[in-house]
């Protein structure tokens, strides 16, 4: 093989394994910036990624699995959301709870929702999926045509990315979603709805994290198994860190992650002496890892990137 | 008409003990109607659920079972949070806890005295754990690294770990390629009471015990009471925030580390598949709804043991997923949440318009909550 043609193989891969990646981080970037911090995204993807399937395979509607997958992970968020905005609950905790109802969940439904000539068991039933669709010239070009070798949800990404950035940095909503993580009191004096803002944007979130976990489920592991996302949810709270809370570079930190995932696998098929339970620990090790660098260099730039207000509950009449 | 959450003049005490029973009951409620969905009668799938984790002299040990490494993983966990420190690293601990003793139980027989084997190998696990934790600790405390996700990481790092072990260099060469180790030498076993029930029950007591001691009769104990609860008032009594802060999950990381001692010594006596059920995770829910009390961590452990047993019983007797118990496990949490709000907070209804003629005496101010 080639170096090109390897090159491109990873890229390929790296793209594909970061998309739900991305989907879940720019959610994620936009509750966090609103102030709340969500820890259940992985109980959200698991959600997400089986109501998907179990909706492509009873309908054959793939569109339709995505909406449900969305509406599904905005649900989550809302309970979230009313835990954390209405009820002022601890965030953390909640967040975890909502990870762990939400993988519980996904795996009653995985054996629950199956038809019954496999005992209703999801796991190992085949379902429609969304298969790459090659965009004519520019998919041989060289190197980057793996940019556009890609199936429908992973071209989206390409739209979501600058429409997020934009919306969030040059719009007026954009400043008033900045304006209440950053610091809710002058927010509220401004005539902002904090707690209004609040829920929107962690349902939103939820919403983009539903749709990440249908890719997984659709696109790029296709098919339902247990613990199917693998603690991506949990990389991806990391991940909002390293983009340092800009949808912007949401592709960054989504793209190390994916190309850590296709190299492994390029050692693993290649037989590297390496045990595979060692390279499957990389993705881990190198959350750590960044997260480390990351707060060092925020340290030393004192350029804080998280919102000052994020993790605490907003009460007017408390200061 | 408005409702609105008024704030207590001191926490309700009856709120307290109310919340978490209240919540119970309605997890039990909407476990229900998932239940009803599934077409099961609830009741008929509850009273299996009953029978199979109190019912006998044999399920209860079966409950206890389940209960031990909760326990202790829920201790471990408390002390962490009651310093605001999100330690969800507790799974991992038990896994590498597991490790140590396991490699303690496996090729120290022979070198050290059979009589000491065993309490080695628990050592080892407690070590082990405190090491585990002490990572996110560490970076926490001396490079103000986020400890959620450190801690988080680390878990799957020694579920790697465990599993590259029994799978591999440490696999049972008579095993028949089952994913285990070979059986630990009888002096590594833990005594068992009854069924399958050990002594870990007589460590988690103590260490709760102890703990309770701890946080209520010494200084160390008040320290990290005042860092948890207000960490500028800490640094102005002169407490060293990152010492403490690093020595506590320390201690978390031991007890976790015990839990998966005892798990191996007491329970499978080999390293095997099947380790890390997500005890650790659930001893998150044990710390939240014990609120942090060493004493209550030991009964809502039981409770918790039980729902997971219960879960176990539904799938056999019913054909029900075993991940029932988890989903109710995740539904207490819910409501306990919402709840807690009320131990701070009371609601009231206010009619638009005698507003001032409201003679509550309480000059406290009001948050408008909906309209």
């Amino acid at each position: 093989m080639s170096v090109l043609a390897l090159i491109s193989s990873i890229l390929a891969i790296t793209l594909r394994a970061g998309t739900s990646l991305i989907y879940a981080t720019v959610g994620e970037i936009y509750t966090e910036r609103s102030g709340i911090l969500n820890l259940g995204l992985e109980g959200m993807m698991l959600m997400g990624a089986v109501t998907a399937f179990a909706t492509a395979f009873y309908t054959k509607s793939l569109w339709l699995a995505l909406i449900v997958a969305v509406i599904v992970g905005g649900l989550l968020a809302a309970l979230h959301a009313f835990l954390c905005v209405t009820m002022r609950a601890n965030q953390v905790v909640s967040g975890l709870s909502i990870t762990l109802f939400g993988s519980g969940l996904a795996s009653f439904l995985g054996q629950r929702l199956g038809p019954a000539s496999n005992n209703y068991f999801l796991v190992g039933m085949v379902g429609p999926k969304f298969t790459p669709i090659q965009i004519p010239v520019l998919s041989s070009l060289p190197v980057i045509g793996a940019f556009f070798n890609q199936d429908i949800l992973t071209y989206l990404v390409y739209l979501l990315m600058p429409l997020a950035w934009f919306y969030l940095y040059k719009t007026r909503p954009g400043l008033s979603l900045r304006a209440v993580g950053e610091n809710p009191q002058t927010a509220d004096a401004m005539g902002i709805d904090v707690g209004r803002t609040r829920y929107l944007y962690t349902i939103l979130g939820g919403m983009l994290t539903g749709l990440g976990g249908a890719h997984l489920s659709l696109a790029y592991t296709p098919g339902w198994t247990e613990n199917l996302t693998g603690g991506r949810g949990w990389i991806v709270i990391a991940l909002v860190i390293f983009a340092m809370w800009n949808p912007g570079r949401a592709v960054l930190g989504a793209v190390l992650f994916g190309g850590i995932n296709a190299v492994q696998f390029r050692l693993q098929a290649a037989g590297t002496a390496i045990p595979a339970a060692f390279l499957n620990m990389l993705p881990y090790l190198t959350t750590i890892f960044v997260l480390v660098v990351m707060t060092w260099w925020e340290a030393l730039s004192k350029r804080i990137g998280a919102p000052a207000a994020l993790g605490k509950a907003y009460m007017r009449e408390e200061k | 008409m408005r409702i609105v959450f008024e704030k207590r003049q001191s926490v309700s005490r009856q709120a307290i003990l109310l919340v978490p029973v209240l919540s119970f009951l309605v997890s039990l409620v909407l476990g229900a109607i998932l239940l009803l969905m599934s077409g099961v009668n609830p009741l008929a799938a509850y009273a299996a659920m009953a029978r199979g984790t109190f019912g006998s002299v044999y399920s209860l040990s079966e409950t206890l079972v389940k209960a031990i490494p909760l326990m202790l993983t829920g201790l471990g966990v408390s002390i962490a949070f009651r310093m605001q420190f999100w330690n969800i690293g507790a799974e991992g601990q038990l896994v590498l806890g597991a490790v140590a003793a396991a490699w303690a139980a496996l090729f120290l027989h022979g070198v050290i005295p059979d009589a000491l084997l065993l309490p080695v190998a628990i050592l080892a696990g407690m070590l082990a754990g405190a090491c585990w934790a002490g990572v996110p600790a560490g970076l926490k405390a001396y490079l103000g690294v986020d400890e959620t996700l450190t801690s988080l990481m680390l878990n799957y790092v020694a579920i790697l770990l465990a599993s590259h072990l029994y799978y591999g260099p440490w696999r049972d060469p008579q095993g028949y390629g089952f994913p285990g180790t070979a059986q630990f030498p009888a002096a590594a076993w833990l005594p068992r009471l009854w069924g399958r029930a050990h002594w870990g029950v007589a460590f988690a007591v103590i260490a709760a015990a102890l703990l309770w001691f701890i946080l209520n009769r010494t200084r160390w104990g008040f320290e990290l009471k005042i860092i948890g609860e207000n960490k500028t008032a800490a640094h102005y009594l002169g407490i060293n925030i990152a010492r403490n802060v690093l020595l506590a999950l320390l201690l978390s990381g031991a007890l976790s580390g015990l839990a998966g001692a005892c798990e191996v010594t007491g329970i499978s006596r080999r390293l095997q598949q099947g380790l890390s059920v997500g005890y650790g995770y659930t001893a998150i829910i044990v710390a939240w709804m014990a609120q942090l009390n060493p004493v209550a961590v030991l009964f809502v452990a039981v409770l918790m043991g039980a729902l997971l047993v219960g879960g176990d019983q539904v799938q056999m007797m019913m054909g029900l997923p075993a991940s029932m118990g988890l989903v109710l496990q995740g539904m207490i949490l819910f409501p306990m949440l919402a709840g807690s709000l009320f131990t701070e907070y009371r609601l009231r209804l206010i009619r638009r318009e005698p507003v001032a003629k409201t003679p509550t005496a309480t000059p406290v101010p009001t948050s408008e909550v909906q309209s």
